[in-house]
């Protein structure tokens, strides 16, 4: 699913229509505020959102809306899910030192792409939970770019 | 062809004949077969789709080239030539196209009692798609 949506972390949303269409892109929302300490998100707003589209009280985005907030993929995101597709599959395979070099290589070719750093983590003998994902973590903030990433449009 | 390469490539995986690793190239059938396209004198082609591709650089000897086949469809190709196994993934351009398109692409996905699950088989009803993990 995050290759076919362009996925890059999670938790992200996805609104389709009655028709199959994409009614608001990609979006980083949870469904409570466990984490709003540490994400900085707050899900309410987004909640309050979807429960107005649900009930037909508010429309969703427009088409020219929903393409102008879409972060389409690209070249190295894409080398980067078949290096990580490479990776996985000699894990299973039991080669997991010659697995590292291609999990190495997707995490140069995008290292804002979450679902491939932190989602090899467990294969790779690392705790997504601990230091590893911490340094990500603190490396996203300094650079200020945000792990998470909700769709800037209206309050 | 001397020895097997396990292509990785749209979900699945297939064994084809390639006679160097380190340069793999696939026979016409198999290039048919596995992927679905096949060498046309409008280029490679799959379906009512052609695409130009450069003939001399792409045909090696009996095979197809299969970096050549990846470059001329905007698809990244890598290797692990070790284990004789590639990767073929998707085309940033028909991965954007796609969703550009906001058509939601369809996927089938399995409940936790092992039943399957299309996204199509929702149609007529808004959906919320959430994508999480445990990690």
């Amino acid at each position: 699913m995050p290759d076919l949506y362009g996925m890059i972390n999670v938790p992200t949303v996805v609104w389709i229509d009655e028709e199959g269409r994409i009614a608001r892109p990609n979006d980083a929302s949870f469904a409570s505020n466990r984490f709003k300490l540490l994400t900085g998100l707050d899900s309410k707003r987004h909640l309050r959102r979807l429960r107005a589209w649900v009930r037909g009280d508010a429309p969703a985005l427009t088409p020219s809306e929903v393409r102008k907030h879409q972060e389409l993929p690209t070249a190295g995101e894409q080398e980067a899910r078949a290096e990580f597709t490479l990776a996985w599959w000699l894990s299973r395979e039991g080669h997991d030192d010659d697995a590292e070099r291609h999990y190495a290589r997707a995490g140069e070719l995008a290292p804002h792409d979450i679902t491939i750093r932190r989602g090899s983590m467990r294969t790779r003998g690392l705790n997504p939970m601990g230091f590893a994902f911490l340094k990500i973590a603190i490396k996203s903030a300094l650079t200020r770019n945000p792990l998470y990433r909700p769709l800037k449009d209206s309050p | 062809m001397s020895a097997t390469l396990t292509l990785l490539h749209d979900g699945r995986s297939d064994e084809v004949a390639v006679a160097d690793l380190a340069q793999p190239a696939i026979s016409p059938e198999d290039l048919e077969a596995a992927l679905g396209w096949e060498l046309q004198p409008e280029g490679l082609c799959r379906g009512v789709v052609c695409v130009p591709v450069d003939q001399d650089a792409l045909v090696s000897g009996d095979g197809l080239d299969l970096r050549v086949f990846a470059d001329a469809l905007q698809r990244p190709l890598v290797t692990d030539e070790k284990h004789a196994v590639a990767s073929l993934g998707a085309s940033h351009h028909d991965r954007g196209e796609v969703l550009a398109s906001l058509q939601a692409p369809d996927f089938t996905l399995p409940d936790l009692d092992g039943n399957l699950h299309s996204l199509g088989d929702q149609r007529g009803k808004k959906v919320l798609l959430v994508a999480y993990a445990s990690w």
